[in-house]
């Protein structure tokens, strides 16, 4: 069974309309890249995923629960997804440490102690051992944005969202970011993310999703996406993204 | 090349220093003889006005300075306790407003709606006719349980004109943390309240810190407003030397005592702001 599925996903902001019937499906440990230019609904298309925005018209399901239903337990849901978004991620007044285990402490109930130790673990594997007492202003850019990723793993989620988490970093320092997310490919997650580096999304993601106007324009395997595009609009996307060399 | 790893600074540089510590020493002597001749010009015109000498012997009379100095002290420990007291009062009393005014369930309507009337009435309500209506109506209704001791109606008075100056202070902090941070406190599952006090309030009450001492300075001060209701306090005990003499040294006094309390108080509050804007620049 499909663990994320859109059916007909409406969503407007003030008439304006950003999502226009999407449909979408995303298998266990798959990972999906959604590409396409600012403003073609990427991020409004993760956002409504996880409750931040109430769909127009529609259907969500999660694990085969449809979580766009008005009576669902919207802190519940949350509790199974995990998102990072571009920027403004951790909590400034907590520490390293302390950012990773209020959710799971908080909401999921675990001890102190184990949500520790839980935490340095995970810290430990992805190269950030030794940053367990720092405060995110101590972090470089690409250190916070692995701990917020690290963060959202902390409660073993589901389901990872990734907003842009590369965007706002210093290109040498998306590399390790990307690493990070490599890895999580390796371990299984299943993962939706919208990215603006194409060589990146070409080799992480088993589907990638084009979306253009707020449609989904054209999906397939990233080979043939990336090499035999069938969409006019793809076409012209990809060979502006290669023409101001992002790609 | 052994020469780029040590550096000895260039005649170039020395130049430019020697340059800049004249400059230095030019400013600072300039700010010197600017105070100096602008404190004898203040000075020499207060002196030579032609109405000095009465002036000095009404406000600044040493004579009665020690006299009334031991009364005032007194009194003025009335106003530090009445402070004392209203300062945990006000910053509960504003903390649960300005929370009472963010709830969003239907349930909590009409508390959301009290806080807003709170806030708006009690701050268009002159303090000094709060002090009043408090003092005088209160104890007028002959309820049981109601204090008739004027520094305890004083502190109620107080409390209610300043919780709802503070709980505006408490809102406006909460509203000024981004709202990315409660979108990514709420997307790892924490509920509202989990997210207002684990991630919202603690940084909102380190923003407000300055401005709401700011307002404890100005409290401090409004505590002689109870003066106005009986109580025997610093201004009330001035007024009490002044009357049976025809000197208002007293009144100095009273001022002297408020200055001692407010300055340090102040400063700490530069030295707060200075601190977080040090924070900030990291």
């Amino acid at each position: 069974m499909s663990v994320l599925t859109l059916e007909g996903v409406w969503k407007s902001y003030h008439d304006h309309p950003v999502l226009r019937g999407i449909d979408l499906e995303v298998a266990p440990h798959e990972v999906v890249c959604l590409i396409g230019a600012s403003g073609s609904g990427k991020s409004t298309l993760l956002r409504t995923v996880n409750l931040l925005e109430t769909v127009d018209d529609g259907v969500i399901t999660l694990d085969g629960q449809e979580i766009t239903d008005p009576g669902v337990d919207v802190d519940g849901v949350r509790k199974r997804m995990g998102i990072v978004f571009q920027a403004f991620n951790l909590f400034p007044h907590m520490s390293v440490l302390d950012n990773i285990t209020l959710a799971p402490r908080q909401v999921h109930r675990v001890a102190r102690k184990q949500a520790e130790e839980q935490a340095r673990e995970l810290l430990a594997r992805f190269g950030l051992a030794e940053k367990a007492g720092a405060y995110p202003d101590q972090l470089s850019g690409g250190q916070q944005q692995r701990v917020a990723i690290i963060r959202a793993l902390a409660t073993q989620p589901r389901l990872m969202l990734l907003d842009e988490v590369t965007s706002a970093l210093d290109p040498e320092l998306v590399t390790e970011v990307l690493g990070i997310i490599r890895e999580l490919k390796g371990a299984g997650m299943t993962m939706v993310l919208t990215t603006h580096e194409m060589s990146f999304c070409r080799d992480i993601a088993d589907t990638v999703c084009f979306l253009d106007g707020g449609v989904l324009l054209e999906r397939g395997k990233p080979e043939q996406i990336f090499t035999d595009p069938q969409h006019p609009r793809t076409r012209d996307f990809l060979r502006s993204v290669i023409e101001s060399g992002r790609f | 090349m052994a020469t780029t790893t040590t550096w000895v600074k260039s005649d170039r540089q020395l130049e430019r220093e020697r340059v800049r510590a004249r400059r230095a020493r030019r400013s600072a002597s300039t700010a010197t003889v600017s105070t100096v001749v602008f404190l004898v010009l203040v000075v020499w015109v207060v002196t030579n006005a032609p109405g000095w000498d009465r002036v000095q012997d009404t406000f600044f009379n040493p004579e009665q300075f020690i006299t009334a100095l031991p009364d005032v002290l007194d009194g003025f420990l009335v106003n530090v306790k009445i402070f004392l007291i209203a300062e945990p009062l006000i910053l509960v009393v504003g903390l649960l407003v300005a929370l009472a005014r963010g709830l969003t369930a239907p349930v909590f309507f009409p508390l959301r709606c009290l806080a807003i009337a709170y806030t708006d009435v009690f701050r268009g309500v002159p303090t000094i006719l709060l002090v009043y209506l408090v003092g005088f109506g209160l104890p007028a209704l002959r309820l049981q349980g109601i204090p008739s001791d004027e520094a305890t109606l004083g502190v109620i008075a107080l409390t209610l004109s300043y919780g709802a100056y503070v709980a505006e202070v408490f809102r406006s902090g909460i509203e000024s943390v981004h709202p990315s941070q409660v979108a990514a406190a709420r997307s790892l599952g924490l509920t509202q309240g989990k997210t207002m006090r684990f991630v919202v309030l603690p940084q909102a009450v380190r923003r407000v810190i300055p401005p709401l001492l700011n307002d404890f300075v100005s409290l401090q001060k409004d505590t002689a407003l109870v003066a106005t209701i009986g109580a025997i306090e610093a201004l009330r005990q001035a007024q009490i030397h002044a009357s049976s003499t025809f000197n208002y040294t007293p009144y100095l006094v009273a001022a002297l005592l408020f200055i001692l309390l407010t300055i340090p108080m102040a400063r700490f509050t530069d030295y707060l702001a200075a601190r977080s804007q040090r924070r900030r620049g990291r």
